[in-house]
């Protein structure tokens, strides 16, 4: 286990997180010589998509199906490149000069990088329903974390609610682990289906439709789908009961574990924190970062790599992580022969094909990303959305106003929970588009980390004496 | 055609909104120009430090008479902007630091001054019992606390308008020149035209006295702040060093506030700060070796300020000397947020009356004019 | 809530608030929490609400308790050792823990 003493106090290139992108950038840049380092900050490699591929106890093949194995190639790619592979690193901190700060075991170190690889992937989509901090629900990610990396399965009653195709995957899933699923509670607008059609012919080109029929037919054949248009949890203490709505008709059903999802979107704090200008992409209703062809930010020498650069799956993430780890090889070693970036760009279009259909389905409807009253909007400080609109119409116009307010974001997830729906509110309220309202302008650390790991962070003189009167 | 005003404020921050307000209710009719929005800067984002203690003799009148603003601010803004008052304490590291303190406290009392107290040994530990064992005394000043700065500078903000001021935000300022008998400022949404201008433009306020022919030594810093996630009430007081960099203290939120004036490195064109993490590294371990139950605390968020400096660390304020019916309101240097109400105040009294009853000598702009 | 398909690794023991629970190399405290069917690891320090693991991938930060006298550690991340000591906690963190 490589401990923060290990650590070079600079590499040519730092890589953050081990997920598709992170793992094919690494290993390409490795292969060509130049020092990589590649941090996360889990127990293993494979981010969300491969968690658990170097260790998952589910043997049976058939139980994650074959998409999940493809990341064994990749990981094992990694790990013969050279590149130097720190698990349980959590990279707190980037700046415009390539200053990395990461904390391992208790220990703080600054890294300097040449050129730095964002690969921190993206999260689920904020999903808040009334009685969403319940304990009891969940997100379908997290459901899928644990059946992955430590084999658990639901064993309750369990209800999956929301749209998109990771919620059917996990279905699949869970039912080929043997698991019981009593229905899903599916939030696809209808009018999508239509606006989804022009997207159509893309689609049926790419890989995703024939896999994407294949799970409809899987789960569809075992677990009752049902519509609805609301949705709330219920329970004191915990989840008891889940409320929907399906076709104008109110029903209550019992529920121990509810799982949400509807969709992903990219995980912005290092490069926001970092200074890597965002923007807003109305079609998948997310901010992502301003990139050039090879990646690169709007912070020279800070380029982001698959899904935090704009939702496209984990095989588009590998091939976005290469197309940014030869830019980044290029620039620090121009002698060194590098894969021909015009094969990765194509195999890199053809992934991204059928996505304008799956967006456009699965574009997520307004009651579930504009909540109302007492539904909480910020769970680490517990607002409520009636707070936010509330401030927002009074004048408050933008999240970081509203921030010393109503202290949403201040909490430790620094607005990953929350910051879309904040800003998606007060747009909603002051009738202007989220783009023009902006997001969380976000600091670091972008994860906590304590006053004794800070500590532990060796000085130089210097700096010790800057800091004396 | 130019809009008109009585006064033109350059600057939203919280001296910029308070002089508004002030002069507002003198029923003189004032347009602040603001290229960010109110509080966007230092103002909105430092320590909120209400305080008199440590202050140069030449800002002491004017601390006291905000201090007074301050105690009676709900009735003034309409919000108690989250000010609360358990003291400030200058803790002494050393007997050495500790002889000084009462060097200073006597040397106070003699020019007419009490708000500052020497306090030995077990009234420190009674104020401040989480301190470490190894500190001898300090200095106390009972009336001090802290508020919330952005709030304040919103509340003023807010009531300046109610009181008839505008507040334009976005607009920045590209020129001034003299029209007629009094000011034209040009802003990027059009000139403003006014016989009284107040430069209240904080790390920008050096580009207005230029303008003016004035130029002043400003730089611009970048003090640095953490904020920890909540912890169980430990502390009332805000507690201060002056060997080392450190200011601290816990809100009623139960989170703890961790300043000093340890600098990042400031962009001021681009809005932006790059934070220093060896000496947020060093300002940790002063914490740790003064208050050892902070040490498993965690750090959520770190960032820095846009602030303008003077040489010898104290304000510019007063009228201009270069050029009739301008005032200068600016160069804080890390600590005019204390200052805001009662400057405010005094400002607008110069202005609507030609003089003032809060002593400014010693804050002049005149002190930087280049000796012939 | 959820079950194990099967014995995944060596069985080792934690202590969970003082009492011993049993969990395989291999989970993560929270993981190991949830197979163990404890419905929450935290009250939050704003209005005392339980709360319990929400995404599982480091995000949320829902899944914080103590482990071994340090606060505030995100469950979902640290991976279980024989004889860790976890403790749900109770509103704002201690000082000093």
């Amino acid at each position: 286990m490589t401990r923060a003493p290990d650590l070079a106090s600079s590499y040519d290139l730092v890589v953050v997180g081990g997920g598709p992108a992170g793992l094919a950038a690494a290993a390409l840049a490795a292969r060509a010589g130049v020092s990589t380092v590649l941090f996360d900050e889990n127990p293993g490699i494979g981010g969300q998509i491969y968690r658990g591929i170097t260790s998952t106890p589910i043997k049976d093949r058939a139980v994650l199906g074959e998409d999940y194995w493809a990341g064994t190639a990749l990981a094992a790619e990694a790990t013969a490149s050279g590149a130097t592979i720190v698990n349980g690193a959590t990279v707190w901190s980037l700046d415009p000069s390539r200053q990395v700060g990461v904390a391992i075991a208790g220990q703080v170190r600054m890294i300097q990088a040449q050129r730095v690889i964002v690969a921190t992937g993206s999260l689920e989509r904020p999903f808040p329903i009334p009685g969403w901090t319940l304990p009891g629900v969940m997100t379908a990610g997290a459901a899928q974390t644990v059946l992955k990396a430590q084999g658990l399965v639901p064993g309750g009653r369990t209800l999956l609610a929301g749209c998109g195709p990771l919620l059917w995957l996990l279905a699949a899933q869970l039912l080929r682990a043997g698991a019981a699923i009593e229905a899903i509670l599916e939030t696809t607008p209808r009018g999508n289906w239509l606006r989804a059609l022009p997207h159509l012919p893309d689609f049926l080109l790419s890989p995703y439709w024939s896999k994407g029929l294949a799970l409809l037919r899987e789960v569809k054949g075992k677990v009752p789908v049902i519509p609805i248009e609301r949705l709330a949890a219920r329970g004191e203490d915990r989840l008891q009961e889940v409320d929907y709505v399906s076709h104008g008709k109110e029903h209550r059903r019992r529920a121990d574990l509810l799982l949400l999802h509807q969709g992903v979107v990219p995980n912005v704090n290092l490069a926001n924190a970092a200074g890597a200008v965002h923007r807003w992409n109305e079609r998948q209703l997310c901010f992502e970062p301003v990139l050039d062809v090879d990646f690169t930010s709007t912070v020279s020498g800070i380029a982001v790599a698959g899904d935090g650069a704009g939702i496209a799956g984990g095989t588009a993430a590998a091939e976005r992580g290469r197309l940014a780890a030869i830019a980044a090889v290029r620039a620090l070693k121009p002698a060194v022969s590098v894969p021909d970036p015009q094969s990765v760009r194509q195999r890199l279009q053809r992934e991204e094909l059928g996505r304008g259909f799956l967006d456009t389905l699965y574009r997520p409807a307004d009651a579930f990303r504009l909540p109302e009253g007492e539904t909480i909007a910020c769970r680490c400080e517990e607002v409520t959305s009636g707070q936010i609109r509330g401030m927002a119409a009074i004048g408050c116009e933008g999240p970081n106003q509203m921030k010393a307010f109503l202290r949403c974001g201040m909490g430790p997830c620094q607005g990953r929970l929350c910051g879309l729906t904040v800003t998606e509110l007060i747009a909603a309220e002051r009738r202007t588009r989220p783009g023009e309202v902006g997001y969380y302008r976000l600091r670091p650390p972008v994860k906590p980390i304590t006053l004794a790991e800070l500590a532990s962070l060796p000085i130089s003189e210097a700096e010790r004496k800057a800091v004396e009167r | 055609m130019a809009r008109t005003a009585d006064v033109i404020v350059i600057g939203g921050g919280l001296h910029g909104c308070s002089t508004a307000l002030h002069l507002a209710l003198r029923g003189l009719k004032t347009i602040v120009v603001e290229k960010d929005y109110a509080g966007r800067h230092a103002s909105g984002v430092n320590a909120g430090g209400v305080r008199q203690l440590a202050r140069d003799i030449a800002e002491i009148p004017l601390s006291i008479s905000s201090m007074a603003i301050w105690e009676h601010i709900e009735e003034l803004v309409g919000d108690d902007c989250g000010f609360a008052s358990h003291g400030t304490v200058l803790v002494a590291e050393s007997e050495v630091e500790f002889a000084g303190f009462r060097a200073r406290v006597d040397d106070l009392r003699l020019k007419g001054f009490t708000h500052e107290e020497l306090i030995g040994e077990a009234e420190l530990r009674r104020l401040v019992p989480a301190v470490s064992d190894y500190c001898p005394g300090g200095i106390v000043s009972r009336r001090d606390g802290a508020a919330d700065p952005f709030r304040t500078t919103q509340a003023f903000r807010k009531r300046a308008i109610e009181k008839g001021a505008q507040v334009l935000e976005g607009v920045a300022v590209t020129a001034i020149a003299r029209a007629g008998g009094g000011w034209r400022v040009e802003t990027s949404d059009g000139p403003i035209e006014a016989p009284r201008v107040v430069n209240a433009a904080g790390a920008w306020a050096d580009r207005i006295a230029a303008m003016l022919g004035e130029p002043v030594p400003l730089e611009v810093i970048a003090p640095m702040l953490m904020v920890t996630s909540r912890l169980p009430a430990f502390i009332e007081p805000v507690v201060i060093l002056r060997g080392r960099k450190l200011s601290f203290k816990q809100l009623d939120n139960g989170t703890v506030v961790i300043g000093g004036g340890h600098r990042a490195r400031p962009l001021r064109d681009q809005n932006r700060t790059v934070l220093d993490w060896g000496k947020l590294a060093v300002s940790a371990r002063t914490v740790w070796e003064l208050f050892p139950v902070m040490r498993a605390a965690t750090i959520v968020r770190a960032w820095a300020g846009i602030e303008a400096r003077m040489p010898d660390e104290i304000p510019v304020v007063g009228p201009s000397v270069t050029s009739e019916g301008v005032y200068h309101q600016f160069g804080f240097s890390a600590h005019g947020f204390q200052l805001g109400p009662g400057a405010g105040a005094m400002m607008a009294e110069l202005i609507a009356t030609g003089a003032t009853n809060v002593p400014i000598d010693g804050l002049g702009i005149g002190r930087f004019a280049a000796r012939p | 809530m959820f079950k194990r398909l099967g014995e995944t690794g060596s069985a080792i023991t934690i202590e969970i608030d003082g009492k011993a629970v049993r969990a395989q190399s291999g989970d993560t405290v929270a993981a190991a929490m949830l197979a163990a069917g404890i419905e929450h690891c935290r009250t939050t320090p704003v209005s005392g609400a339980s709360r319990a693991p929400y995404c599982l991938m480091g995000v949320c930060f829902e899944c914080l308790v103590t482990i071994d006298g340090v606060g505030s550690r995100q469950g979902c991340l640290v991976p279980v050792r024989d004889g860790m000591r976890i403790e749900t906690q109770q509103g704002k963190r201690e000082a000093g823990r």
